[in-house]
């Protein structure tokens, strides 16, 4: 959709993100009073040791006559201080060495990394486990395990990111300007890793408490007398048949404090992710448009007065009526967000689900597009070719499975007889050693190569029409060329209809024997190939589209910018001129992608 | 190349790896076959990575603050037992020349001598490890089955912003169980069945059904990681072109989701199950600990409390080493899967 304006980055308070900063609140208040309030019943001894719950102990007293949940409350202080200290170890540590990295020279740089990855290979456990044998069993030793442990994951992230910045065109200015490496780091690394090394810093929280605690647990950090949640646990587990209640409380306390340092995390990730939040660009109120009723009956696809509205039923394509002949190239010209490819993908049934299509008639042939069709019918009457080949091929699969996909499941055609055609279909086309390719993946071979290998593909089911939707505009122009010369003689030689979509009248016009001009929604003009050839346009906005796109030989010239909303967008016009409408250069304006 | 991190969040915050979303140029240095390229190149990060275990491991007892061979022996140790200790340690000899015997003596197998108990560390290791590997291969196992296929779904499911109720209490329930310690989970596990329903054994390994609580307490951590991280990269690879053009081609459902979408949302998902699944080797320890399960983590937690450091080497060695061999298992399986991994662009 047409966004004029880069989305702006608002911080969105989610519910997650306010129930962990409750929950994290709550924590360090207990951390904070507990020890205050309860210490006594917390550690003194009394001789009513093992008891089941009562009105004076709730969850009942452990081995020494202490009180349970006293004791797991006032364990939160011990339990926060270690994860935050050790968090903070790890964070610094490891924003130091990860960024440090970034100003050393290549070689120690590169070293440095390969020995921060290995150490990364470590379950960082058994990591905290060697340490902790080293410094003994220990509050503080426990501490140092664990941060040590966890500063080459934190210094790889800190790495990998710093390492996308260091690359961007302020950071090597800032370098051959010769301005020192720790102002660098403070100036422009830093403050642009601050939103992720954030929300990084609430995950690590979470891990760390859950390693510390696990030491704990097993016995290896915090000892008698002191007490974290992890050894309040480990003391549970040995009464858990006779007093499982003793194992409850800590366990309440843990994952409560886990949780809300995870949701913090989560919470930040999505409230500084700029790709969040994001919703279908809203157009201009609807308008109640009349049917254009230039359907035809005669006509191989007809499609009369097309409306496709998004789920809060905004409309963006408001009546569109066309028709295509057999063995007609029907042209769809306008600029992005002008509802060009929904109509497209609306005859070709390929709209996401939730926007809603509704017309008069849709049709192919006797085929209704408006219900639900057998798949195979659609597969072999429709040809599709996208814009990107370089992404509409998949990365992962060889091309020549992806290509006798249609004939193999729907034609029920073997491998080998599928491949066979298609090797042949290729070397038609004059792509050379096609069996090669057939076998490749699409990272080995070129834009144009890919392009005209789908275009061919598509003809093995010998379909009705071919949509094509900006089949040219990922090439570079001498390919172009080729893969506008592949559609002529397709069209010429197998007299296959075809629905052409492009925001470039050039390419239309060198192919057409219809155009239709989109904008908003809405077509502004109709034409004949020869009435567009001969210059002779009536709209404002197809001249201006036409002054705007320069010959080949042009190309380099300035280009004329076109804007939508310099015209009169609502006067459709099949007929009658109008006035007005004006060309602008105004800089400001450029065409965004879809 | 692996891509980032221990935690499976970060592929919210750095660029997502999933194919066809960015193009990453690489190039192989050797124009050998892309396959003896890769296998070169991770062939070096293997070797580093053991270098680094051996000198790490090494180094444990040279660090230990103070006298180590007083540490060893104790604070009421004669004259001799320390000098008996100090000359079994090899601590007599000068640095480089003990590197050499240990790095020998890695070579022959033979991690030296328990302390506590008159047998060789290797044997020690050699009754204990199959106890460890049997729990940590059926946790491997149980995680990939139930959580790849279940963060797809749920990731199918809720594409495009449908199935809001279903987005939250998956991001909840799987929130939780990454929030929950794994001893604390198995704790749960052992008050509900075996000490409330009395279905299963509490602790040991006397039969098979002692295997089930320890294996589901490892795994249900590292499921709710993956299970996250496959239900983004399908979210991810969903809208990539590449399925809308599989759609086009009107592909029955198993054959669109299972052939189109899923070899390329396990490469990222994979790269980060790696680096979960070595984890779960340290999940182990903590696991053992709670079921009594006699494995090596049970065995290093003892050693580590008394001081028997020839067995702590042993094990951190045997520990380190399962789980390199278990991301290089990763990273072949990506090459099979996703050929781009290898790295190396053939001139097409």
């Amino acid at each position: 959709m047409a966004e004029t304006a880069r989305p702006r980055r608002r911080f969105r308070w989610t519910t997650g993100l306010i129930v962990g900063l409750v929950m994290m609140s709550v924590m360090v208040l207990t951390a904070i009073l507990a020890p205050i309030f309860l210490s006594e019943a917390a550690e003194k001894l009394t001789p009513q040791a093992s008891q089941g719950p009562s009105a004076a102990h709730w969850l009942g007293t452990d081995d020494f006559g202490r009180d349970v949940l006293a004791r797991s409350l006032v364990a939160t202080r011990l339990t926060l201080l270690m994860t935050a200290a050790t968090t903070a170890i790890a964070v610094v540590a490891g924003i130091a060495i990860g960024t440090a990295v970034w100003l050393a020279p290549r070689r120690i740089r590169a070293a440095v990394l390969r020995v921060i990855e290995a150490a990364v290979a470590y379950p960082s456990l058994i990591f905290s486990l060697l340490i902790a044998a080293i410094l003994g069993q220990g509050t503080w030793s426990a501490v140092l395990a664990i941060s040590i442990a966890s500063i080459p994951a934190f210094a790889r992230l800190t790495a990998n990111m710093a390492a996308s910045i260091s690359q961007r065109n302020y950071v090597s200015t800032a370098r051959l300007l010769g301005v020192s490496g720790p102002h660098i780091i403070t100036r422009h690394l830093l403050p642009n890793m601050a939103e992720p090394l954030l929300v990084l810093t609430a995950t690590v929280f979470a891990t760390t408490l859950i390693d510390l605690s696990s030491l704990s647990f097993i016995g290896l950090g915090v000892q008698n007398p002191e007490y974290d949640f992890g050894r309040l646990l480990n003391e549970g587990l040995v009464n858990i048949y006779s007093q499982p209640l003793q194992a409850v409380m800590p366990s309440i306390m843990i994952t409560i404090t886990g949780l809300g340092a995870m949701l913090i995390g989560d919470g930040l990730a999505a409230a500084t992710d700029p790709r969040g939040g994001r919703k279908f660009g809203s157009l201009r109120k609807a308008s109640e448009v009349p049917a254009s009723m230039r359907a035809d009956a005669q006509a191989l696809v007809e499609v009369d007065n097309l409306t496709v509205t998004t789920p809060s039923g905004v409309p963006l394509v408001k009546g569109v009526s066309l028709s295509i002949h057999a063995g007609e190239v029907v042209g769809l010209v306008g600029e992005s967000g002008s509802g060009k490819s929904l109509t497209a993908m609306s005859i070709a049934g390929l709209l996401p689900e939730e926007l809603g299509v509704s017309a008069k008639t849709m049709r192919l042939g006797e085929l209704n597009l408006l219900k639900k069709n057998n798949p195979r019918e659609l597969a072999i009457s429709i040809g599709l070719v996208y814009q990107d080949p370089g992404t509409s091929f998949n990365p992962a699969l060889r091309i020549g499975s992806q290509l006798t996909e249609v004939s193999r499941v729907h034609l029920g055609q073997s491998r080998r007889t599928a491949f066979g055609r298609m090797v042949k279909a290729l070397a038609d086309i004059r792509i050379t050693q096609p069996e090669k390719r057939m076998k490749q993946h699409p990272h080995e071979l070129s834009g144009g190569m890919l392009q005209r290998a789908m275009i061919a593909s598509t003809l093995v089911t010998d379909p009705r029409l071919i949509i094509a939707d900006e089949p040219t505009t990922a090439l570079d122009v001498t390919v172009q060329a080729d893969v506008l010369r592949q559609f002529r003689t397709i069209n010429r030689e197998m007299g296959t209809a075809m629905l052409f979509i492009s925001h470039d009248i050039g390419v239309v016009q060198a192919l057409c024997d219809k155009v239709i001009v989109m904008n908003g929604g809405k077509i502004l003009e109709r034409l004949t190939g020869e009435e567009l050839a001969a210059g002779k346009v009536k709209h404002p906005y197809t001249k201006a589209l036409l002054a705007a796109t320069p010959s080949i030989a042009e190309r380099k010239a300035e280009l004329v910018t076109v804007t939508a909303k310099d015209f009169a967008l609502d006067e459709v016009f099949d007929d009658d001129p109008a006035d007005g409408g004006h060309i602008t250069n105004s800089p400001g304006s450029k065409e965004t992608a879809q | 190349m692996t891509e980032p991190t221990m935690l499976s969040k970060e592929v919210q915050i750095l660029e997502s790896t999933t194919p066809g979303a960015t193009k990453r140029p690489r190039g192989g240095a050797l124009s050998l076959s892309p396959w003896a390229d890769y296998a070169l190149r991770r062939a070096g990060g293997v070797i580093l990575s053991v270098a680094l275990l051996v000198v790490v491991t090494f180094f444990m007892v040279p660090l230990i603050p103070g006298d180590p061979a007083v540490a060893v022996a104790g604070a009421d140790a004669t004259s001799e037992q320390i000098e008996a200790i100090r000359s079994s340690l090899g601590l007599n000899e000068p640095l480089f020349v003990q590197f050499i015997n240990y790095v020998g003596g890695l070579f022959t197998g033979d991690l030296g001598e328990s302390f506590a108990y008159s047998t060789s560390v290797s044997q020690i290791i050699a009754t204990k490890l199959p106890f460890t590997a049997e729990l940590a291969v059926l946790g491997i196992i149980l995680v990939l089955l139930v959580s790849v296929p279940t963060g797809m779904l749920v990731g199918i499911l809720t594409r495009g912003g449908r199935k809001k109720w279903l987005d939250v209490s998956f991001g909840m329930l799987t929130g939780f169980f990454q929030a929950v310690p794994q001893y604390v989970v198995s704790t749960i596990l052992v008050v509900v069945f075996a000490i409330i329903l009395k279905v299963l054994p509490a602790a040991g390994a006397a039969s098979l059904s002692a295997l089930i609580l320890p294996v589901i307490g490892l795994s249900i951590a590292p499921i709710c990681s993956i299970a996250r991280v496959v239900r983004r990269e399908t979210s991810t690879v969903l809208e990539q072109d590449y399925l809308r053009t599989a759609r086009g081609w009107r592909l029955p459902s198993l054959r669109l989701y299972a052939r189109h979408a899923l070899p390329n949302l396990l490469t990222t998902a994979l790269t980060l199950a790696g680096l979960i699944l070595a984890g779960m080797l340290g999940g182990a320890i903590i696991v053992e600990n709670v079921f009594n399960w006699p494995g090596l983590g049970r065995e290093i937690v003892t050693a580590i409390v008394n001081k028997d450091y020839p067995v702590i080497q042993g094990i951190i060695l045997v520990l380190g080493f399962l789980a390199i061999v278990l991301n290089l298992l990763v990273d072949v399986i990506l090459g099979l899967i996703d050929p781009r991994t290898l790295g190396g662009k053939s001139n097409g």
